[in-house]
């Protein structure tokens, strides 16, 4: 379990492009709905790209309005412009 | 003593409206936009039929020759509806309002040289006109179009040119130093030059087109996907290639706003011509029997900015439209 990295986000239409993109993006994540949030984890390596969460929402996307929808997390991040992604640095 | 906080899940029932279900599928949950665009066409137990059209009912399919199986299949790839359309724009607005008031604050556009200005005097504030025709092609495909995605974003891209008409406006008022003359004698060469009078018949023409679908691929597609290059990139580049930096800060919203609309033309002509091969054979008729006007209205304007550079400048156009042609099915 230890290796789980998680990302949980405001169960709402603005983080709904987001977690779309998660599961396109993370074919071993796994969706854990609870009210009013989704838990999203995955296996070691979670990767949210600017892409794929722009092309689901139609528009323009900057990775920091993640944090508008972000409730917690767990895992080393390591983002730039395209790419958010938590893993464990071990 | 602990206490374990616990939270139940309570499963909703239905996720959606069943007009949205029926296409989506069941416990899909739709966007936003598709909630309020799937399905919502009224499309039968109709009243009287329209004393103006009494062919037809008052929604009706029949207004254009396309033929969708779902005319809710002409989606918008940028999900505007009111909300995430008014606040994209509004954005827009205030940014594009910064740069109007620091030119006008610094005088910026007094600096150029007095050719340069008379050259966008003559150039582009008769092509307010243009933008209005543009508004007005708009609303009709807004007011007959059929099914909800379609009209709905026809009438956004109406009120964007009705915008775009004011701005070129505002420039030309920066232009004259708030002479309302300018506008007059901007409207007496629209309707008199012989510059511009290939594309005034060509508006004209277009006013009077009863089919909405070619109508959208005329104004759309054609006559914006020739005038929009030419004036916002190609005269654009040639004022700031003779130092007109502060132009460019005033005609940035055309140029963000083009690339963003022909997002929507080109997905919705794709998704038509990819229905069925009339549709295609249909659409590739409508671009052949128009393009050529549509090059020969523009042809004497490119003339006027770019002299004997101007066949270049078109011919890049209009190669730039045929990769759009084929990238969206009609090569």
């Amino acid at each position: 379990m230890a290796e789980n990295v998680f990302i949980a986000l405001q169960n709402n239409p603005d983080a709904r492009p987001i977690i779309e993109a998660i599961v396109d993006d993370n074919p071993a994540a796994v969706v854990n709905d609870s009210p009013g949030m989704v838990k999203i984890d995955c296996p070691r390596r979670l990767v949210i790209r600017r892409e794929t969460v722009e092309e689901k929402l139609g528009g323009e996307f900057n990775l920091q309005d993640i944090h508008l929808t972000l409730i917690s997390l767990a895992g080393n991040i390591e983002e730039d412009d395209d790419e958010f992604v938590l893993q464990w640095n071990i | 003593m602990s206490i374990d906080i616990k939270t139940t899940k309570i499963e909703q029932r239905r996720v959606t409206f069943d007009n949205v279900a029926k296409k989506l599928g069941e416990g899909k949950v739709p966007s936003r936009y598709q909630e309020v665009m799937i399905g919502v066409q009224q499309e039968e137990v109709f009243h009287y039929r329209p004393t103006w059209d009494p062919e037809r009912e008052v929604f009706d399919a029949d207004r254009t020759a396309i033929v969708m199986q779902d005319f809710d299949d002409l989606t918008d790839p940028r999900h505007y509806y009111y909300g995430t359309y008014v606040i994209q724009r509004s954005k827009q607005q205030e940014s594009l309002e910064k740069n109007f008031s620091m030119v006008e604050k610094r005088g910026l556009l007094s600096a150029l040289d007095a050719g340069l200005r008379e050259k966008i005097r003559k150039i582009l504030i008769p092509f307010r006109h243009v933008e209005w025709g543009a508004n007005n092609n708009n609303l009709f495909i807004a007011a007959y179009g059929f099914g909800t995605p379609m009209p709905i974003a026809a009438d956004f891209q109406g009120m964007d040119r009705l915008g775009n008409a004011q701005y070129i406006t505002r420039i030309g008022l920066i232009l004259s130093g708030n002479d309302p003359v300018i506008l007059d004698q901007a409207k007496s060469e629209w309707l008199d030059d012989s510059m511009w009078q290939p594309l005034r018949k060509l508006m004209e023409d277009s006013f009077v087109l009863k089919d909405w679908f070619e109508l959208h691929l005329l104004q759309n597609f054609l006559l914006d996907g020739v005038l929009h290059p030419l004036f916002f990139q190609h005269f654009d580049n040639e004022v700031v290639d003779h130092g007109g930096t502060a132009f460019a800060m005033l005609t940035e919203f055309f140029v963000e706003w083009y690339g963003e609309a022909i997002r929507w033309t080109d997905h919705t002509i794709k998704t038509a011509a990819g229905e069925s091969d009339e549709n295609r054979a249909l659409l590739m008729g409508w671009r052949d029997k128009w393009l050529p006007e549509v090059r020969n209205a523009a042809l004497p304007l490119a003339e006027n900015i770019f002299a004997d550079r101007s066949e270049g400048v078109m011919d890049q156009i209009i190669s730039r439209i045929e990769t759009r042609s084929g990238k969206i099915g009609l090569g």
